[in-house]
């Protein structure tokens, strides 16, 4: 934010961010971009991915929690790859376990490979069973603002409408029902996957979504690193476009210098 | 002690097979969780091990012992989004 101005923090399920840009740890070349990435993000929410150890590794390896360290961010492990309620609960409950009892957690539950779709019937059946075990859950859903209302209703802690297909850099492709979401919710609202360009990013933003999530997007530019500070500023400008609010917009054009004392006159 | 090792001291009565991270894998009957950890070199690294479905906290790697047929998962985080 610009020194002239104070944003109240980002809530979420009790914590607070100064940052409103939460960015994922996948497809980077290794781990020292993932980390230079994720300071020029500014990104205080970090997901990463929960899988099987490969039992073959060098004992040294480097692993992802040297590279973001739970002592200096907020993990938030996701469940992707999930495509059941089932499968997301046990994932949740080994990344509790693997963060020594971190209960914050991204709920994706998928309904197809070509589409990354959520599958929205196992999703609230998975939000329904975390939030009952104490889990803090941010959930990924569809731009459907009824499930979305439902996801609210059952206890998730944020709500997390696609913009468009997860990795498909297609943007907002509905922002009228992204508005829908925002309007009904008492819970942060951010847009989680989609994003392609910094423009998209603050276009969330100015919607009043209270943060956005991304991953493809800085990981995929030819520039990870500068991708990274583009999206910070993205977020920072729309945040206080949308806090200003927008003009009018008209019909007609309005000159911004006076017709008064034209030396024409 | 190594996973080799120990899978080499295994005779067949004192052996047991597992599934371990989807693969079949014979270890000494009646090891415990914390033994087995140690022997694929993962001790005091960043992991969460689950039992037939059932997480298995750290605290109780010493005392739970593993049993014939048992499905056992490592996990570790990885890059995602």
């Amino acid at each position: 934010m610009s020194d002239f101005f104070q944003d109240s923090p980002l809530r979420i399920a009790g914590r607070e961010f100064a940052s409103r840009l939460l960015v994922g740890t996948g497809k980077y070349r290794d781990f020292d971009e993932t980390a230079e990435a994720i300071a020029a993000s500014g990104a205080e929410i970090v997901t990463f991915a929960v899988r099987r150890t490969n039992l073959g590794q060098d004992a040294g390896e480097p692993n992802l929690l040297d590279a973001v360290p739970p002592e200096r961010f907020t993990l938030l492990p996701n469940t992707a790859g999930c495509y059941t309620a089932k499968d997301a609960v046990r994932t949740c409950k080994l990344a509790r376990e693997l963060l020594d009892g971190h209960n914050l957690v991204k709920l994706e539950v998928l309904g197809d490979d070509a589409t990354l779709y959520p599958n929205v019937v196992e999703t609230l059946s998975a939000a329904e069973t975390l939030i009952a075990d104490g889990f803090d859950v941010m959930v990924y859903t569809s731009d459907d603002p009824i499930v979305a209302r439902e996801l609210e209703r059952l206890g998730c802690c944020a709500i997390m409408p696609l913009g468009s297909l997860i990795g498909s850099g297609h943007g907002i492709q509905n922002p009228y029902n992204i508005r829908l979401i925002i309007e009904q919710s008492g819970v942060p609202v951010l847009v989680d996957a989609g994003i392609g360009t910094a423009s998209e990013a603050a276009l969330a933003m100015e919607l009043g979504c209270d943060a956005v999530l991304m991953n493809s997007a800085i990981a995929h530019a030819r520039q990870p690193v500068l991708m990274a500070g583009a999206m910070k500023k993205a977020i920072e400008a729309g945040r206080e476009a949308f806090l200003a609010g927008r003009m009018p917009r008209r019909q007609s054009a309005e000159p911004s210098s006076p017709f008064a004392g034209r030396i024409h006159g | 002690m190594t996973y080799a090792s120990l899978s080499a001291s295994a005779s067949r009565e004192d052996a047991m097979q597992i599934l371990l991270n989807g693969e079949t894998r014979a270890l000494e009957s009646n090891a415990t969780v914390a033994e087995l950890v140690e022997s694929l070199g993962l001790a005091g690294r960043r992991i969460a091990v689950e039992v037939n479905e059932e997480i298995v906290p750290k605290s109780e790697h010493d005392g739970i012992r593993l049993t014939e047929g048992d499905r056992v998962e490592v996990v570790h985080a990885i890059g995602g989004g």
